[in-house]
């Protein structure tokens, strides 16, 4: 950590209350564009999207328990179970994968 | 009447605080394991108040990336909080001063959005306050108790807990990815490029958080330009 964590968590702060506040100080009318509305529609998929995979095989100890939480995670959420229910189920199949992984 | 809001928005809150505590948990403990102090990991979930950012945020503390890295990385992960500002500031009631709504834009979070976003007619700011009250102790004391058990906790409950957080993204994503085929094209294509950029020798290179700007951009860009929304989808539109 070379950088000056507050100023990290400063920077953090002030850009994402920007972001919440601004639209509300400014748009007096609705965003009639329709690139910029389907765009700031998207965003959230492609971001979280982006951040999951293939980050998720490398969070855990081994590959093949991340792979196991990611299709768990995958087939929860598909189900339209709840944040935490899917949540839950991921590191309850990445637990119990690398308990067996270690007697193999 | 702003009593009732503010009574209604707690009860709203309460399943909302809940949820938060098992995500910041997992958030306190990954702060605290790769060298945050508890009371720093605290902190960023108190002035922050947003799941995917914290966690970008974290990638780029302990990579020691640039201040303008962790700008533009919360600009793009946060940006989804741009529109539902813009759709709030058509809810809130006009007579509720400026002020009064610059507060409540501080607990605009997805889950804090879809519960006002869904309140029938005009919504009052105390409404939001309500909810606020209940979901920010939780997100905070979530980061606490998490950072504080996160060096009791054995390396394999680590291991597990470590995937919550993509649980919850997945959890967030895969259900509209079902009716939309245009959200389900954005999140194969998204994963596809990550991958890409995790794989080629010279992508590997670049840092996370401007892999997570450059794929949303790209990917976001490309498919408000082939695939523009229709107004009636965005009305679904809950993350």
């Amino acid at each position: 950590m070379s950088h000056n964590v507050y100023l990290y968590i400063l920077v953090m702060a002030a850009v994402t209350y920007l972001i919440r506040m601004l639209p509300l100080a400014l748009a007096k009318n609705e965003i009639r564009s329709p690139f910029i509305k389907s765009f700031l529609y998207y965003v959230p998929y492609a971001c979280l999207a982006a951040m999951t995979f293939p980050a998720i095989l490398k969070a855990t100890d081994s590959i093949i328990s991340g792979a196991a939480g990611f299709f768990v995670a995958l087939i929860a959420a598909y189900k339209e179970k709840s944040l935490i229910t899917v949540a839950l189920l991921a590191c309850a199949a990445v637990f119990i994968v690398e308990r067996v992984l270690v007697f193999i | 009447m702003k009593r009732e809001s503010f009574r209604k928005g707690m009860k709203d809150g309460i399943p909302i605080a809940l949820g938060y505590f098992a995500v910041s948990f997992t958030f306190g403990m990954m702060a605290v394991a790769g060298g945050l102090s508890i009371w720093q990991a605290v902190l960023i979930s108190l002035t922050n108040l947003t799941s995917a950012g914290q966690f970008a945020g974290l990638d780029i503390i302990f990579a020691g990336g640039s201040m303008w890295e962790m700008a533009m990385t919360q600009l793009v992960i946060n940006l989804r909080y741009c529109l539902m500002s813009f759709s709030l500031s058509q809810k809130f009631r006009r007579e509720e001063s400026g002020i009064l709504k610059y507060i409540a834009a501080f607990g605009i979070t997805d889950e804090i959005f879809g519960i006002s976003a869904a309140q029938e007619g005009k919504v009052s700011v105390f409404y939001n306050y309500g909810a606020m009250c209940v979901a920010i102790p939780g997100w905070t004391l979530g980061t606490l108790v998490g950072g504080i058990s996160g060096s009791l906790l054995p390396d394999f409950m680590l291991s597990a807990l470590s995937v919550a957080i993509y649980g919850m993204f997945l959890a967030i994503i895969i259900p509209p990815s079902k009716k939309s085929k245009s959200v389900l094209g954005v999140v194969v294509a998204s994963m596809a490029v990550s991958t890409i950029f995790a794989v080629i020798p010279v992508l590997k290179q670049v840092s996370s958080g401007f892999m997570i700007i450059i794929t949303t951009l790209l990917v976001a860009g490309l498919a408000a330009y082939f695939c523009p929304v229709e107004e009636k989808e965005e009305a679904s539109h809950e993350s």
